[in-house]
């Protein structure tokens, strides 16, 4: 075990953890409001105080973990499943037609801006966490789609696949019981960096008011409404943007030290 | 100058913990080749590297390396970076990736000299260019702006040999200089390298795996087992005495005959028919007709049932593509191959029942198994091509037959590749093909990356399986040593055509096709023992 | 090197009319009329229609499609639907803001990152290594905006070095560069970080490669090697990034553009986006498109400037 998979594993669990915990139990309602209770610093009953219409911040952050890691997760989804599959078949089908169109297709899904079209998703058909979700995870299909094709042309390279291609193997048969074993630990990486952008991007959707709609929580939407206080009382734009940054933090320590402890050629020099 | 031009005493290099090499003592003088020669993992480059002081970081160097009566332990790196480069001078084995693609070869040469001596970029190119056609680059065909990937391995080589010489070293250390090149191309290169030392008394250290590659080029071998020179002594006195038992082995390794059972008079297996294959090059420009390259011209000839049959020739020759198309990987652009009659390849589908005749064993022992699937997952992937595959004890039978076969034990079903040798594995290929019982086995370079003990197990082995299961193969190499032990018939193949084929002896006691000649002229060869040397 | 021109550029070509088309869609099947909305709940179905009409909303989507693009080919972005100006008009204005932003974010995350990534690269390991990397994971994790607002707390609000937002016009340029260096700084951040990781492991692969032990085995000392062997193949990946990264900053201020109130292009597209002012939409985000897409291309031939193996491919 190396200590980026510890620290990352531990930062990612304890706000999964939290989230989980959210659905059966939270030091405070989210909902009840008590204005004369609001922006109080972090003290015994509120330990990470109160944001300005008196809800507990520690509470907030639980439930807004929820939406953060939902979104982003199922963002990741959608980009694995649709995209994973779409680089195999086009590495399957080197320099064939299927290839040349998906890799133009990454390409011009790469060319818009990716935040623009987010919003104008969200804006268009309604700002929401559905839609977030669904804006976040076109962008992550290319993402998938071209690591997998570029991963599998190399495994497509070696000859174990000329061995099953003399076996009588079909193309779709090889890829999945040969080539996808092989580019696993790459796509699992990559996983967990894209659930960290994703996480970033749904901060960033409901700080401008596009992603979830009051009143459920989200860390973006508590960043916004912070701002205009953050001289009052800092801890009510420091507290969110912490756990932003930890919960990240916490992926990419976890996708590194994952590529550490899966990549074979450091196993082989540790045994 | 009274001492040697280099001395290495007793060099003992450890990582983390691990001995590499135990009390190394080699001498070089002036003008003299010595070769170091061992198995892989005998401590022959690391020595190389210690001389030159390239060690990784992290290791323990203990001993005295003495170049010209300065001792290299004692100095600085800023010390030995002067030192590289101006009076050692070293060649590596991959001339492919040895050179940087983004510089003209003309700055990589004039880099050498630059960085050791006051004078101008200008000079410099001057020099560099001397230095070129001192090699055989001459200015018309090679001018100093010429990127790496425009030249062919063999000139890559002659420019890192430029690289090494520009400053006349008094050492060159070459690290199988020739290990990636082809025969001809290896023959070329080593006579320069003779040439040199002779020309420019330089001392050179010949790293090499190949016994006869060094038999008459060096005035000394240190043959290396396990970190230690285990025999050193005057070519001549060496293959004469061989007084240390792992020198013999190596030698008599080296030159291995199997033990092949008589060619069969029988009626042909393989039929191939003016077989041709083209290949797509990329359009000149974009509405540009498609051009394409014959990689396979007209190519025709048998295997019999049960015989071995040799195919020869150097890298583009087409034995690659040629070969895929046998094995029904790739459809043919003309012509027909058949297997008892039936195409291997029909309306643009390899025909299984064809496919399930003939099996293949690569060349590399560590990418020709998927790392995520055990061997008995493994070597049952060609039952696919049978419409009723063997199940439950059926097949963990054929599983333990055909590891048995190849010299393994039925318990190692549950294994995964990586508990197994580089030796092991080629016969977990061989297992692989076996266990569908085809008629034909293609060995596509299958021992080029063994060490010579271990290729004389493997060549006995196929050799025993022919006998045994009447096996007909047709064996992929460029080793001409190779081919002559285990094959009754050769075919040698230049530019996509068979130049020349009949008996594997005749062909190479008195090959006809002057390519052929060129080929057998070029091979490196064993001294006979207690004859003359060279 | 002509027919590899050649052929990108009618790849080039092709990307961006079928960009139109996508980005045309997507925005004509979005809900919501540009005519009811303008007009509020309470309109009369007939001053819609009268609307729809004089905004050409009423010709059949094919014709609209051709005239957008037809316009566009001529330099002709159309009028906004809300403020009935030229939207090429519109668009420059907001050019001036967004550009130098981009380019000053840009300039500070390449700065930042080269040597940081060469340092970290060379003392592999070492401490300034370590040091190095923890905080581009520290800097990739943070979200911009929040970084914005932890900077305008700080220098804005309360030392007062920095406006807190707005932008005074490039009248004054100083005043101007003043205003835009705390959204430079929060984009540049995150970038930087990403500049240097890329530019980090590149150089860590090239050092791997046979032709580094040849250049050491020439004499080169090990940062020789780096510097004259090393950085110009290391460039590549870093290239691509910086290119990726232009194009990103130019829109992706969009959020930072809220933070600090700057009437950039970002800006533009959002409140276009909110008052289904459509044409506006379709045409910004068609200029970005167009500016990803050349951006590419421009990298793509300084590749085949950086590597010789490129230049002859046919």
């Amino acid at each position: 075990m190396n200590r980026n998979l510890i620290i990352g594993m531990f930062l990612s669990l304890l706000f999964v953890a939290a989230a989980l915990l959210s659905f059966l139990w939270t030091p405070a309602s989210t909902e009840t409001l008590n204005i004369s209770g609001r922006l109080q610093a972090p003290n015994w009953d509120n330990w990470l105080g109160t944001d300005h219409f008196g809800r507990d911040i520690l509470s907030m952050i639980m439930v807004g973990a929820r939406t953060s890691i939902a979104v982003a997760l199922v963002a990741v989804g959608i980009g694995m499943g649709v995209g994973v599959p779409l680089g195999l078949a086009a590495a399957a089908n080197q320099g064939g037609l299927l290839d040349e169109f998906i890799s133009r297709l990454n390409d011009l899904i790469f060319a818009f801006p990716s935040l623009v079209i987010a919003i104008l998703i969200t804006a268009v058909f309604g700002a929401g966490a559905v839609n977030a979700i669904i804006a976040i995870g076109i962008f992550n299909i290319p993402v998938f789609a071209r690591l997998s094709r570029g991963a599998a042309l190399s495994v497509w390279q070696r000859e174990f696949i000329l061995a099953a291609r003399t076996a009588g193997k079909s193309a779709a048969r090889i890829s999945t019981e040969h080539i996808l074993p092989n580019i696993a630990n790459l796509l699992i990486v990559q996983g967990t960096i894209q659930f960290s952008l994703g996480i970033l991007a749904e901060a960033g959707l409901s700080y401008v008011g596009l992603g979830a709609q009051p009143p459920i929580p989200s860390w973006g939407r508590m960043l916004a409404d912070a701002q205009t206080m953050v001289t009052l009382a800092p801890h009510v734009a420091i507290i969110p943007g912490m756990a932003i940054v930890l919960m990240v933090l916490g992926l990419n320590l976890l996708g590194d030290g994952l590529r550490d402890a899966l990549d074979p050629r450091l196993k082989g020099r540790r045994a | 100058m009274t001492g040697p031009l280099l001395d290495i005493r007793d060099l003992s290099v450890a990582i983390k913990g691990t001995q590499i090499l135990r009390d190394v003592s080699l001498k070089i003088e002036e003008g003299e080749i010595v070769a170091l020669t061992g198995e892989s993992g005998s401590g022959k480059s690391m020595t190389a590297l210690a001389t030159i002081g390239l060690l990784p970081q992290s290791v323990e160097v203990s001993g005295h390396l003495v170049l010209d009566g300065q001792d290299l332990g004692t100095l600085s790196e800023r010390q030995l970076c002067d030192i590289r480069g101006r009076a050692i001078g070293m060649v590596f084995q991959e001339p492919m990736t040895a050179l940087n693609p983004v510089q003209t070869i003309g700055a990589q040469v004039a880099e050498t000299i630059l960085i050791h001596t006051k004078t101008t970029r200008k000079e410099a190119e001057i020099r560099a260019r001397t230095v070129l056609e001192r090699v055989g680059l001459p200015a018309d065909r090679f001018p100093l702006g010429r990127y790496p990937h425009e030249l062919s391995g063999g000139q890559r080589q002659r420019v890192v040999i430029a690289m090494a010489i520009a400053l006349r070293p008094r050492l060159l250390i070459a690290d199988e200089p020739t290990t990636a090149l082809d025969v001809t191309t290896q023959a070329q290169i080593l006579e320069l390298l003779r040439d040199l030392t002779r020309t420019e008394g330089m001392g050179l250290m010949m790293i090499t795996h190949d016994l006869a590659v060094v038999s008459d080029l060096a005035d000394r071998i240190a043959v290396m087992k396990n970190g230690e020179i285990v025999e050193q002594a005057p070519t001549r006195q060496l293959f004469e005495q061989m007084s240390h038992p792992y020198t013999k082995a190596l030698f008599e390794a080296s030159q291995h005959q199997a033990d092949l059972p008589q060619a069969q008079c029988a009626p042909p297996l393989l039929r191939v028919q003016d077989v041709a294959r083209d290949y797509p090059l990329p359009r000149r420009h974009p509405f540009a007709k498609r051009p394409y390259f014959r990689a396979v011209k007209g190519v025709r000839f048998d295997i019999n049932h049960g015989e071995r049959v040799g195919l020869v020739g150097e890298s583009g020759c087409g034995k690659s593509t040629l070969t895929r198309a046998i094995l029904g990987l790739d459809p043919v652009s003309a012509g027909q191959i058949t297997l008892d009659g039936d195409p291997v390849y029909s309306s643009g589908q390899p025909n299984p029942m064809v496919q399930r005749q003939i099996q293949v064993v690569f060349q590399d022992p560590y990418g020709s198994f998927n790392p995520r699937h055990t061997v008995a997952r493994l070597i049952t992937e060609p039952f696919h091509l049978l419409p009723d595959p063997p199940q439950g004890a059926a097949r963990s039978d054929a599983i333990a037959e055909a590891l048995t076969a190849v010299g393994l034990s039925p318990d190692d079903a549950a294994k995964y590749p990586h508990a197994f040798s580089g030796g092991q594995r080629q016969r977990l290929a061989i297992a692989r093909a076996l266990i569908i019982k085809p008629k034909l086995i293609v060995f596509d370079e299958a021992v080029s990356a063994l060490d010579v003990r271990v290729r004389a197990q493997i060549l006995d082995l196929m050799a025993d399986l022919s006998r045994h299961y009447g096996l007909a193969y047709l064996f992929i190499s460029h080793d001409l040593g190779v081919v002559r032990s285990i094959t009754d018939r050769v075919l040698v193949m230049q530019h996509g055509a068979i130049v020349e084929q009949g008996k594997t002896a005749e062909v190479f006691e008195h090959p006809n096709h002057p390519y052929t000649r060129a080929l057998m002229d070029a091979a490196p060869k064993l001294p006979r023992i207690g004859g003359n040397g060279a | 090197m002509l027919a590899y021109l050649l052929r990108r550029l009618i790849a080039l070509v092709l990307s961006l009319a079928v960009a139109s088309v996508v980005i045309f869609l997507v925005v004509e099947v979005a809900p919501g009329d540009p005519a009811s909305y303008m007009l509020g709940i309470n309109a009369q179905p007939d001053t819609v229609a009268a609307l729809r009409s004089e905004l050409g909303l009423d010709v059949p989507k094919v014709q609209r499609y051709l005239t957008w693009v037809g316009g566009m080919l001529s330099g002709d972005f159309g009028t906004s639907y809300t403020y009935r100006t030229p939207i090429s008009e519109m668009i420059a204005d907001r050019l001036w803001i967004s550009l130098p932003l981009a380019l000053l974010a840009l300039l500070l995350s390449t700065l930042i990152a080269f040597p940081a990534g060469l340092i970290a690269a060379a003392r592999r390991g070492q401490g300034s290594d370590v040091g190095v990397m923890a905080a581009t994971q520290l800097g990739v994790a943070i979200p911009n905006f929040w970084f914005a607002m932890l900077l305008v707390a700080l220098f804005a609000i309360k030392l007062r070095w920095f406006p807190s937002g707005g932008f005074p016009g490039w009248d004054d340029p100083l005043k101007a560069l003043k205003a835009l260096t705390l959204p430079a700084i929060a984009l540049a951040l995150p970038q930087a970080a990403i500049l240097t990781r890329v530019m980090r492991s590149s150089l860590i692969d090239i050092m791997g490669e046979d032709f580094m032990r040849t250049a050491r085995a020439k004499g080169l000392s090990r940062r020789q090697a780096l510097w004259h062997h090393g950085v110009r193949n290391a460039l590549i990946p870093v290239l691509t990034i910086i290119g990726l990264q232009f194009s990103f900053l130019l829109a992706g201020a969009i959020i930072i553009e809220q933070v600090f109130f700057l009437p950039g292009l970002g800006r533009l597209v959002f409140q276009s986006i909110t008052q289904r002012d459509l044409i506006v939409v379709e045409s910004v985000v068609m200029l970005l498109v167009f500016a990803v897409i050349t951006v590419n291309f421009a990298v793509d031939m300084a590749y085949a400037i950086a590597d010789p193996r490129l230049r002859r491919r046919a």
